[in-house]
């Protein structure tokens, strides 16, 4: 009952804040005056812009605004690199070595992507100075680097032009990211996360056995994972530490945290488009979504294992954060899976067969609420695609926002649908196809599927969380993952800007009767089906030999 | 013989509107048993590539094809399915193929007849071309280049597309508009003097100055068009086919990487079974239909008599969102006709009537003769000499027209500013009381035309236009389909303001230039709209370039017809508002067929995947209590196929449309063919499982 109770606080929150932050991103990307942080921002924002020569016009081109999205990111990704590579003896206190090439590679580029898949045990691999210089310099410029992308987007399906990326990127750090976190930061230093540089404790517990504790700069870092989206953790443990993660309440603002950008991002598209309602209305279809999927998960897990049912009743607890309990796990695993962020404080491995379908589903649709800047772009392009489709049957060339949609935005908009399923199904056959020698899958059956196809399809959405219960720090893992990491993140952003640009530049057609409507319960609907049918059918077969077939194998259906 | 206007009128509609629908044409007989022939002949694999949807199909059935001849090809399981199974299948999916191209063949078929019969029409004449030095050479039709000239008498084919030069003749163009009744072609007058070729000369003779070099006339794009030979994509057409082949590409992905995944967990995967789910999967249904339904849309264009340039035009009528129409003969009738007469100045009624029966004399317009007509009845006949007199001719620059009697006598008739000017010009005043019997006349929407004799008015005679029945209906519709209606005309704005009101339309132009159509359409089109005009005349033509859809009328000249981007045959303005059904029709044939299709993966993964992995675990997905696996799949695979040539008919004749709101349309359309196609494939394949099992096939 809590649980659901729970459930009902969390969307109250998430839509309480998303007016509030959504007028807020409306005012940095639209640049309007904010008088107060104006005061204190611009001449440091200027200052950056000016040390790195940008004028701050507005792109002409796509490749105005991509070229310094690809140059700087490629430089933030080398300076993450050289990082964990060298490892050097400063703000190391446990000493440790230089991580290994192909690991230190796989990791900057799943920081870089905003994806944060760790093959590695973080307290064990990386010292303080790599932690903040390279992870946590990456939570924001991997997260600025995906709003820039979905205001990018927004402003061209709203006719504008595309803007700055430098400009974007360097605001969406000061004005969004910063404030938040360190708001957030404060929140977690009080409810006891750890910040310091003062390394390890030696204590000794309870049971006379000598225990060596990690401490680190937590507080900071966890704010900015939870809200970049990021969630790559500081312990192994990731969200179930209680150092990243002390008690049920920062437990709750850790969940709002993750879908708080996102839904304000859609808050913020609609006053960008002068349409709150079409917002509104998109909020509300990827809420009630959200909340269709996180039943499931919630159901799941409290009802147990049913072949145990005999001889335990209650909920699933294998794998879950004892201190919140099965069903918020399940909550929290919803959450972490819909939004791109994959920070987990229990272990998705341990999730009964329905509890990981949420999870898996989440990853291969990436709009319930989505990444950073992305998802809504994402969202936006399941509207353009339900446009076409449905509004070729009111009998005029489908309109999308007064503007046509025609072969190019067509071309663009499946072009991301086949991203995935390519990124996903093409590694996770390949290493299926081997997997005695590739795979490292420690369950047979389906379940080790599913174990296989989350990997890639966490790698390819950009979200991070592993389904663990995998060997997947080897050469093989980490190579073919970064593939689905580039893949899932830049082509996508390309096909999103050239989509945004064309649309742009195209002709406004004035609404009338004849026109459809988009802002419409009904179209929304329409819009959830499609999101349900496009997104879903090219996973089905995966689903169902995966989790769905694992899940009769538990009911024991013939 | 002097003829004051051209004597050539639009020929007005026959019947009633619906009545005229669907105007048969010649038909070759065979046109199911040739569209087989080509089904076969279109198995071609470099025409089948051209549909990347169905050239998956093809590919597929070769491969179980293969697997039919040694069905240890693929795979050395004992469990693979044997020779009979995958024989049903290569049947099945060869049926896929050939039903799709049967859609299209009997589509481009009913083009094919129709070009045939115009065909007929062009067989190579002998031409009587005119030299230099006045004498005349015999040549071949397929000789004559732009800016021959050429003579054609009595009996004679117009060897290619002309202008008439000199000469006075009736032509039969029924073998062009089906129309029998021959039409008057003469020098010099809009619209009458442009001839086609491939029309006969049935009396006098003319002399042509050739326009359209050979197999460049208008009889050889009617037939590239409605044969479909030069048929580009539409841009809607482009997009879809694009999203279509990216779903096959997903959905490849989606199947070429199963065997290894469901290797993983040891359960086979025939090669065969997977070639059925992706066919199953991809978008077929639409895939086979899309051409058909394109083409379909063209040949309905063609049975309205409205031959258009490429199916763009057509497609572009669904998106139109402005309609500019001319108020003679669109909205009103042609003709309009004297009503009342309206003296003033102290005259009476007769005086008027008598002198606009003299003045009207020589005018051989319907209005003039309704003039005539209208003071015979009231026994108003004038006693002038008019065996003496001369008639003078409208003009559009003066407005007025009139008759000189031999003693100097003016007898003038014309629009209320002209009579005035005249009047003020010959030293007269105008009586007090004209502005009331105009304002009187205009507020009825009638045309007030005023009469003098020489320098004094003596009344309005009052021109009564008439609405087409049904007009007002149709711009209700037309609103609810979110058109809006701007009519343009001549009249003053006080008339025009009551006919456009009378009719319904949105918005008018009063006293309106032709030059004022290019600017009105260019004011829409600047806020984004979308425009359609209809034209004639050769000033229409820069208003029918610049228009979105310009229909120019076949009684109109060579110019408008070649400004335009398609060309009514009956000359029926109102037909406009006809083919703007029709292009949203075919927008929503696309659609709906392709949300069908879409929505029926649905069902049929719930068929083939649990047949495919029942050893998995997924038998408890067979939903639909399918009777065995490879019944399953047959079954949908079987659906998959007849669902084709059930489309088949609706892809030919269009979703029923009826005029609504954008969100009403959406709403009917979504649950017939959204909904409809989530659930029919469910009841489709669970019958058919049924009479396979029945029957004992697998």
């Amino acid at each position: 009952m809590t649980d659901w109770f729970q459930v009902v606080v969390f969307v109250a929150l998430v839509w309480a804040t998303a007016p509030v932050l959504g007028l807020h991103l409306f005012q940095v990307f639209d640049a309007q005056p904010q008088p107060r942080l104006d005061r204190w921002l611009i001449p440091v924002e200027n200052g950056v812009l000016r040390f790195i020569g940008e004028r701050g016009r507005p792109a002409e081109q796509t490749w105005d605004y991509l070229r310094p999205l690809l140059f700087s990111n490629l430089f933030f990704g080398l300076v993450a690199l050289a990082f964990l590579l060298a490892q050097p003896p400063w703000l190391n206190p446990q000493g440790l070595p230089p991580m290994r090439w192909d690991t230190a590679l796989h990791t900057a580029i799943s920081f870089l992507t905003n994806t944060d898949q760790q093959h590695y045990t973080p307290e064990q691999s990386l010292s303080d100075l790599s932690q903040l210089g390279a992870l946590q310099f990456l939570f924001f410029t991997s997260a600025a680097t995906g709003l820039a992308v979905g205001f990018a987007f927004i402003r061209g399906l709203c006719g504008r032009p595309l803007g700055n990326f430098n400009t974007d990127l360097i605001r969406a750090i000061t004005r969004v990211l910063i404030p938040l976190s360190f708001v957030f930061a404060l929140v977690l230093l009080v409810n006891g996360a750890p910040m310091t540089l003062a390394g390890p404790v030696m204590l000794r517990t309870l049971e006379g056995a000598d225990q060596i504790l990690v401490r680190g700069p937590v507080a900071g870092y966890e704010a900015i994972k939870q809200i970049g989206e990021n969630g790559g953790g500081f312990f192994g443990a990731n969200s179930a530490h209680p150092f990243e993660n002390p008690n049920p309440f920062t437990n709750l603002l850790a969940m709002v945290a993750m879908f708080a950008i996102p839904a304000a991002t859609i808050d913020a598209f609609g006053r960008f488009l002068g349409n709150r309602r079409q917002a509104t209305l998109l909020l509300l279809l990827v809420t009630v979504l959200f909340l269709a999927l996180a039943a499931v998960a919630i159901k799941a897990e409290q009802g147990g294992n049913p072949l145990l049912t005999a001889w335990l009743s209650g909920p699933n607890l294998e794998g879950k954060e004892v201190r919140f309990g099965a069903g918020i796990t399940a909550l929290f695993a919803t959450i972490t899976t819909g939004s791109m962020t994959g920070a987990v404080n229990g272990a998705m491995d341990s999730l009964l067969p329905l509890g990981g379908l949420v999870p898996l589903f989440n990853l291969f649709l990436q709009v319930i609420f989505g990444g950073q800047g992305t998802g809504v772009a994402y969202l936006l392009v399941f509207l353009i695609l339900t446009v076409f489709l449905t509004g070729l049957m009111v009998g005029r060339t489908p309109e999308l926002f007064g503007r046509k949609v025609e072969k190019g935005e067509i071309v663009w908009s499946s072009l991301i649908l086949l991203i995935h399923p390519l990124f996903v199904l093409v590694p996770a056959a390949i290493t299926l196809a081997d997997a005695p020698t590739l795979s490292g899958i420690s369950n047979p059956g389906s379940h080790g599927i599913s174990q296989v196809v989350y990997e890639y399809a966490s790698a390819s959405a950009n979200n991070g969380s592993g389904f663990e219960g995998l060997g997947d720090g080897t050469l093989w893992w980490n190579l073919s993952t970064i593939l689905s990491l580039l893949g899932g993140r830049y082509l996508p952003i390309a096909a999103l800007l050239l989509l945004a640009a064309g649309f742009a530049r195209k002709p406004k057609v004035p609404p009338g009767p004849g026109t459809l409507a988009t802002d419409t319960g009904l179209f929304t609907v329409v819009t959830g089906v499609v999101i349900l049918i496009l997104g879903a059918l090219t996973f089905f077969p995966v689903l169902a030999l995966g989790p769905i077939a694992e899940a009769f194998s538990l009911t024991g259906a013939p | 013989m002097t003829t004051l206007q051209p004597p050539i009128f639009p020929r007005m509609p026959r019947g009633r509107r619906d009545q005229r629908r669907y105007t048969e044409r010649p038909r070759s007989d065979g046109l199911l048993g040739r569209a087989v022939v080509q089904s076969f002949v279109k198995l071609d694999p470099r025409l089948t590539a051209r549909n990347p949807v169905m050239f998956v199909v093809w590919c597929g059935t070769l491969v179980t094809l293969a697997a039919t001849l040694e069905p240890r090809l693929f795979e050395l399981s004992p469990e693979a399915p044997g020779r009979g199974f995958n024989a049903l299948l290569s049947l099945i999916l060869l049926a896929t193929l050939l039903f799709a191209n049967f859609a299209e063949a009997l589509a481009e078929g009913r083009g094919k007849a129709q070009a045939d019969a115009l065909r007929r029409t062009q067989a190579s004449t002998q031409a009587r071309r005119l030299l230099p030095d006045g004498s005349e050479a015999l040549v071949d039709s397929s000789a004559l280049r732009r800016g021959d000239q050429v003579r054609v008498s009595q009996g004679e084919m117009i060897p290619a597309d002309g202008e008439v030069v000199d000469g006075v003749a009736a032509v039969d163009e029924s073998a062009i508009t089906g129309e029998s009744a021959p039409v008057l072609k003469e020098a010099g007058s809009d619209g009458a003097s442009s001839v086609t070729g491939g029309t006969r000369v049935v009396s006098d003779k003319l002399l042509i100055r050739i326009t359209a070099d050979p197999g460049k006339g208008f009889i050889d794009r009617m037939i590239a068009l409605v044969e479909g030979a030069e048929r580009s994509k539409t841009p809607n057409e482009i997009a879809l086919t694009v999203l279509l082949a990216v779903l096959t590409q997903v959905f490849l992905i989606a199947v070429a990487t199963l065997p290894p995944v469901a290797a993983y967990i040891n359960s086979p995967t025939p090669v065969v079974v997977l070639v059925a789910l992706l066919v199953a999967l991809i978008p077929t249904t639409i895939g086979g239909l899309l051409s058909a339904i394109g083409i379909a849309g063209m040949d309905r264009v063609a049975q309205f008599n409205v031959i258009a340039t490429s199916g763009r035009a057509v497609e572009a009528c669904g998106d139109i969102t402005t309609l500019v129409l001319d108020k003679t003969g669109t909205i009103t009738l042609g003709n309009r006709l004297a009503e009342e007469f309206l003296p003033v100045g102290g005259h009476s009624e007769r005086e008027l009537a008598t002198t606009a029966h003299a003045a009207s004399w020589f005018d051989t317009t319907p209005e003039g003769k309704s003039i005539v007509r209208l003071a015979e009845k009231l026994d108003a006949v004038t006693a002038l000499p008019m065996d003496t007199a001369t008639g003078l001719e409208f003009s559009a620059r003066t407005r007025l027209s009139g008759t000189d009697l031999a003693d100097g006598n003016e007898l003038r008739k014309g629009a209320v500013e002209a009579i005035k000017g005249f009047v003020r010009s010959r030293g007269g005043t105008v009586p007090a009381d004209l502005d009331a019997a105009y304002e009187r006349v205009s507020r009825l929407g009638g045309t007030p035309l005023a009469v003098c004799w020489n320098a004094e008015i003596f009344g309005v005679i009052h021109l009564k236009d008439i609405i087409k029945p049904g007009m007002r209906e149709r711009f209700d519709q037309l609103r609810r389909m979110g058109i809006r209606s701007v009519m343009l005309t001549g009249d003053n704005a006080i008339t025009a303001g009551v006919i456009a009101r009378e009719a319904g339309v949105d918005d008018f132009i009063a006293e309106a230039t032709p030059e004022d159509k290019i600017a009105v359409i260019q004011a829409e089109q600047r806020l984004g709209r979308l425009v359609a005009m209809t034209g004639d005349g050769t000033n229409d033509a820069p208003a029918l370039a610049q228009a979105n859809v310009g229909v120019a009328m076949n009684s109109g000249t060579q110019a408008a017809k070649e400004a335009a981007n398609m060309v009514d045959l009956d000359s029926d303005p109102t037909k406009l508002i006809d083919i703007v059904t029709i292009g949203k029709q075919l927008l929503i044939t696309r659609g709906a067929l392709t949300t069908f299709s879409i929505a029926n993966d649905v069902a049929k993964y719930f068929a083939i995947l649990p047949a495919l992995f029942g050893k998995a675990g997924l038998a408890p997905l067979n939903l639909m209590g399918l009777a065995s696996p490879q019944s399953a799949i047959l079954s949908a695979m079987v659906f998959n196929a007849l669902i084709i040539p059930a489309l088949v008919p609706l892809a030919l004749k269009g979703v029923a449309f009826r005029p609504s709101t954008a969100d009403q349309l959406l709403r009917r359309n979504l649950l017939v063919y959204g909904l409809g196609g989530l659930v029919v494939p469910f009841i489709g394949i669970k019958l058919i499982d049924l009479a396979v099992s029945a029957l004992r096939l697998v």
